[in-house]
């Protein structure tokens, strides 16, 4: 009776660790689904949209000018950012925030990536905050599931002229 | 016949359930609670690695400790390595002159990085080329192909530190960030070369030397004296 008792708990436990390991390796190299939240990646992605993101492009290091990304937050690590690469490592970019009113150029340091939000307007990004280091990306967003009517792959960018020309 | 085929199936049906409780256990532990890997370079001497090339210490990262991202000014961290940036994570954006001049100098490392099939050491070099004694402390984890630095945490958020070399003298921690130094000054590359490190980047805590056995001790958390903080975050 006791021994019953005590190996269905143990075989709990043992089954709880492995489901447990097998999710963290999930979301840690394949990907799973995400939920975004906040205004600044406007109009491709809604408030509380629920998307698909991969994270193998990141370990390949296959992540692109246009790609959608989840990244650490550089001033808050527990804190997830959602925006879109502008610059890869040595691209010029143009960093003049909206209030400024000459137009200011920079290049993307190496190992760093430059991250803006598609609603210019409502976006705390790398104009606020400079280049980001490219070991805080974690994923790549490319798929939305959730609201149905907008399902399918994710729209380029509506801001073009932010992507340096060279 | 029979019989063996199916000792055969039995057996790979074993393997298969072994191998895939095992795995991602093992990858779960590797990358949650705590890793092995071996420092290279001489930028943290004399705490690791003293006897110079020829030795190479092997460090325990306990990932559990820092789950929360929580890090005392002394300890000696991992993390991943950004790249030479010669400015901090917030500079190349406020534009000033000699800025400029140093994203342009950069946007040609970047440039060179492109055609060259070893853009990491190019860079490296273009920092080594404006200090000429600095030297990587590299950390290679058989699992993780990325590269660790290995480096003591001098101050934390909020903190103003005195620094040796940086292109200000003194830089106030921003918010989520770290200043990290090697022990071994003037042949580290370290915050003095690329600024404030976020604490995103932070990879494990070391606590123990494993290997070489006679070196088998706990890593102390250990702050240099002339290296306090000029002024702490008030409470």
């Amino acid at each position: 009776m006791l021994r019953g008792v005590l190996g269905k708990t143990f075989r709990l436990v043992g089954y709880t660790i492995q489901y447990g390991c097998i999710a963290h390796c999930a979301f840690e190299y394949v990907g799973g689904v995400v939920m975004c939240s906040g205004p600044s990646m406007e109009p491709t992605i809604q408030n509380s949209d629920i998307v698909f993101a991969e994270n193998l492009s990141r370990h390949f290091y296959g992540i692109q000018r246009g790609d959608i990304v989840i990244a650490k937050s550089p001033s808050d690590p527990k804190s997830n950012i959602c925006k879109r690469v502008i610059g890869l490592e040595g691209d010029k970019i143009l960093t003049n925030s909206p209030s400024d009113f000459f137009k200011s150029h920079s290049y993307v340091p190496t190992g760093h990536v430059w991250l803006e939000g598609d609603n210019l307007q409502n976006s705390t990004d790398s104009r606020y905050y400079g280049p980001i280091p490219y070991g805080l990306i974690r994923g790549r967003i490319f798929f939305k599931i959730w609201p149905l009517s907008d399902f399918g792959f994710l729209r380029d960018s509506p801001n073009g002229h932010r992507f340096s020309d060279d | 016949m029979a019989q063996s085929q199916g000792w055969v199936r039995r057996y790979a049906k074993a393997f298969c359930k072994g191998f895939f409780v095992a795995v991602p256990v093992a990858v779960t532990f590797l990358d949650r609670v705590a890793c092995v890997a071996r420092v290279e370079g001489a930028s943290m001497q004399p705490s690791l690695n003293p006897g110079g090339s020829q030795s190479s210490d092997v460090v325990l990262l306990n990932h559990w400790k820092v789950r929360n991202f929580e890090v005392q000014r002394g300890d000696i961290v991992s993390l991943v390595q950004q790249e030479a940036s010669v400015e901090g994570p917030r500079a190349t954006f406020q534009a000033s002159k000699s800025r400029k001049q140093l994203s342009g100098f950069l946007r040609q490392a970047g440039v060179r990085t492109e055609l060259e099939p070893a853009p990491n050491r190019k860079a490296d070099s273009a920092v080594e080329s404006r200090s000429p004694a600095r030297a990587l402390n590299k950390l290679r984890s058989p699992k993780n192909p990325e590269q660790k630095i290995i480096k003591r945490v001098i101050a934390l958020e909020g903190d103003i530190v005195k620094t040796i070399g940086h292109k200000n003298r003194y830089v106030k921690v921003p918010r989520g960030h770290i200043w990290v130094e090697g022990d071994h000054h003037g042949h580290s590359f370290d915050s003095n070369s690329f600024g404030p490190v976020s604490l995103g980047l932070l990879h494990a805590h070391a606590t123990h030397i494993l290997w070489p056995p006679e070196r088998w001790q706990k890593l102390e958390s250990a702050l240099p004296p002339e290296r306090l903080p000029v002024q702490r975050e008030e409470e």
